[in-house]
């Protein structure tokens, strides 16, 4: 794959392993409504990734469309960060995957929906407008949690804290990136650090959550090192093609 | 005294067929409607999906291509095109008050771009009252919120500004 196809691919990556990662909270969320908005926003994941990952087997042109990334990839191909496949854990911990990832996720479709190259431009055009709602829910979830009983906010505090030494991963650049600049199609994500910070904080603050401290940043998605739990969530989502090659409905 | 002479065109036969093509899961309005059909020329049908993650966009364009083979237009394409974005205030008049008498408060027209578009109180379809309030931002489809009327007590569905 070139450096436009692999591009595509990893912004396809991100969306469909969150989408699948919210969709296991199908019928398990605390509260009807939380089971509706986390379900809805797998789906909007998923959409967004059917379209990148369908632009990534466009540009590839090797004859494989959005299914076959999606279920014909072993893991280590998967070029996915490392903050989207984190587990659920308990409600806030995936609110504070949702947060992090959330407001990303907006700063870059809002750069995207501006580039030359109108494939890229387009689908991020459309998904920022889901985004948004995205981003609101999980900073309105994270101010009730964090804001809200003892017990609700301990486990904010720690669902940040464990998420936050993947959010680094966000903004790092490399060669993929360049090219993707280069073409006209690629954002510049280092750039988009100091603003996400800010939206990160004022929420924080309305939430009376401190930042979590710093740690060592974990790095590796993009090049396929994964965590163990990435496996795990692949050998469910793919199951039925592996078993049943070619299926269709 | 000059006589009008109405010309009944193929692209006109095309989007009387459209007309009648209900979205599937809102049967109530059609996909004109909804401004899903983004344009029509005689040898193509050119529609653009609500949400990215909408499943019943394969459904609509199948609806689609079974509505034009019935009616002979076996050859007109469909095409699909992401760009630009869909936004309820494609949203017919006509689909509007559709979408209110079938129980579901439309998006005021012309909101899409107001920083305040989903914080608007909605008007109850129901008794038409403002005073409601609502319930969840995310409802039983992506393009709908749940809400409740605090003057009959009824639930209903919000079409989302979008």
């Amino acid at each position: 794959m070139d450096a436009l196809a692999t591009y595509a691919l990893r912004l396809g990556d991100d969306s469909l392993i969150l989408g699948q990662r919210l969709g296991e909270w199908c019928g398990h969320a605390p509260a009807l409504e939380v089971d509706l908005s986390l379900t809805n926003v797998a789906l909007d994941q998923v959409g967004q990734a059917t379209h990148f990952l369908g632009l990534a087997g466009a540009i590839e042109n090797a004859g494989r469309d959005a299914d076959a990334l999606a279920f014909r990839r072993d893991v280590m191909d998967f070029t996915n960060c490392l903050l989207v496949e984190q587990p659920n854990g308990d409600f806030a911990q995936t609110i504070a995957r949702q947060f992090l990832f959330s407001h990303y996720q907006a700063l870059l479709f809002e750069q995207m929906a501006r580039v030359k190259d109108e494939r890229f431009a387009a689908i991020a055009a459309k998904a920022l407008k889901e985004v948004s709602y995205h981003a609101t829910l999980a900073s309105d979830w994270v101010v009730r949690l964090g804001d809200g009983t003892e017990e609700s906010k301990a486990r904010m505090v720690a669902g940040l804290d464990w998420m936050w030494r993947f959010a680094d991963e966000l903004f790092v650049m490399d060669d993929v990136d360049a090219a993707a600049i280069a073409a006209g199609a690629g954002v510049d994500k280092s750039a988009l650090r100091a603003e996400w910070d800010a939206r990160i904080d004022a929420v924080l603050a309305d939430a009376t959550l401190a930042r979590p401290a710093s740690r060592r940043p974990v790095l590796g998605g993009r090049a396929g090192h994964h965590s163990e739990h990435l496996g795990h969530l692949l050998s469910d989502m793919q199951f039925l093609q592996r078993a049943y090659p070619d299926a269709t409905w | 005294m000059v006589s009008a002479v109405t010309v009944i065109t193929t692209t006109d036969r095309i989007s009387a067929v459209l007309a009648h093509v209900p979205d599937p899961e809102i049967p109530a309005v059609s996909v004109l409607d909804l401004g899903i059909v983004r344009d029509v020329s005689e040898t193509r049908v050119l529609i653009t999906p609500t949400y990215t993650g909408c499943p019943a966009t394969l459904a609509i364009e199948q609806s689609i291509r079974q509505a034009l083979d019935a009616n002979g237009y076996a050859n007109v394409a469909i095409e699909t095109t992401l760009s630009p974005p869909w936004s309820t205030d494609w949203i017919s008049d006509a689909g509007r008050e559709k979408l209110r008498a079938y129980g579901i408060a439309p998006p005021p027209k012309g909101a899409s771009a107001s920083a305040l578009k989903n914080n608007q109180a909605a008007e109850c379809p129901q008794c038409g009252s403002s005073n409601t309030e609502e319930l969840s931002r995310f409802g039983s489809t992506p393009c709908k919120a749940l809400w409740r009327c605090k003057a009959c007590l009824e639930p209903f569905d919000r079409f989302k500004c979008h």
